[in-house]
């Protein structure tokens, strides 16, 4: 004989918003069933989209790799797919808005152009003139580790759209995320650009803007601290400045 | 010739001198605690003698340059943040040095005019 799965109802306060219906965006409240095999906040997302098909949200790959289903959850961005649900508390409802700053297309999904042009002007690929070595270019093993918590960003958007500089200057500050994927770069034995990556980010706007808000250190669902790297290009630049 | 068209090529200085300038203040403000603590400061006379010092007027003078610097790159950078329009920014920059120069020049006045 099996028990009955303990069943749990979660409330949510969801922000709306149809340019193409509504005159202006309203927050709704909905109610989901969920199971205890629902173990992710995008569990319950799939089952209230099951519910009321109108509301839509951006994921694919649920596990915290795609970074697709990055929202505002309880006033701080996250991954839905990463959040548990068991975590929130009973009887107050979850309150999902989309990541803040952004252009809202429609419900909690925004329109990333600002962020990936900002990601595009630090040129995020590999710099090298030099003839393609038959293999691969190689790196030792320290200098390898050098690129450990800068590769694995995902690109979700959590930290940029936390970080008030990009809220107040997005088309002219680089933003975290950005700034990351930069140093990223930077401290790769392989690139050759080096000096013109620093030359492009010795600006009062497109680096200087971050206050050492840690906001985004806050928010990163994949535990990465671009503030860190912030901290290490203006080591760089004072380096080569004195 | 090609123009940049990113990076300014400024920046660096002045978060660096915001960074120097504040470690400058923190060692000057313990100082003083340390001498008001050691009563070095206990009347009128005392204060004036401290102050009149060659060790203490070169290091206060450096405290208010290092205050002025600092607030400057300060209250510009939060004028950069959120003042979008030239003509108000260009403004409050010119306001904001005026006042400054005139609190450093001020403050050396107070200090040492008695």
């Amino acid at each position: 004989m099996t028990t009955p799965l303990a069943m749990r109802t979660y409330h949510f306060k969801i922000y709306r918003y149809d340019p193409d219906k509504d005159a202006k965006p309203y927050m709704q409240d909905i109610s989901v069933e969920c199971d205890p095999m629902d173990k992710k906040l995008l569990d319950a997302m799939v089952k209230l989209k099951a519910k009321d098909d109108s509301l839509s949200f951006r994921r694919s790959c649920r596990e915290g790799v795609c970074g697709s289903d990055a929202m505002n959850i309880n006033g701080k961005n996250g991954l839905a797919c990463l959040t548990d649900l068991a975590a929130f508390p009973e009887g107050k409802p979850i309150v999902l808005r989309p990541l803040p700053g952004l252009p809202v297309v429609r419900d909690l999904i925004v329109d990333m152009t600002q962020f990936f042009k900002q990601y595009l002007s630090i040129k995020p690929y590999l710099v090298n003139d030099d003839p393609l070595p038959e293999r691969e270019r190689l790196q030792s093993p320290e200098d390898r580790e050098e690129l450990n918590g800068l590769y694995e960003c995902i690109m979700c958007a959590c930290c940029t759209t936390a970080c008030p500089s990009f809220w107040w200057n997005p088309d002219k500050f680089v933003g975290p995320a950005g700034l990351l994927a930069a140093y990223r770069f930077i401290a790769d034995t392989r690139d050759q650009a080096t000096n013109e990556r620093l030359d492009n980010l010795e600006d009062p706007y497109r680096l200087f803007r971050c206050h050492t808000i840690m906001n985004c250190v806050d928010v990163c669902p994949k535990g990465l601290n671009p503030t860190k790297a912030i901290g290490k290009i203006k080591e760089m630049l004072v380096q080569r400045a004195v | 010739m090609s123009r940049l068209v990113v990076g300014a090529h400024y920046g660096v200085k002045d978060w660096l001198a915001q960074r120097i300038t504040a470690v400058l203040m923190a060692i000057y403000t313990l100082v003083i605690f340390a001498a008001v603590l050691a009563g070095a400061t206990g009347s009128h006379d005392a204060w004036r003698d401290f102050m009149a010092h060659g060790v203490v007027r070169f290091f206060t003078f450096l405290f208010i340059i290092s205050l002025g610097y600092h607030a400057w790159v300060g209250v510009r950078d939060v004028w950069m943040d959120y003042i979008k329009p030239t003509s108000i920014r260009i403004l409050l920059h010119v306001l904001t040095l005026l006042v400054l120069i005139g609190y450093a020049g001020w403050a050396i006045q107070i200090i040492w005019r008695l």
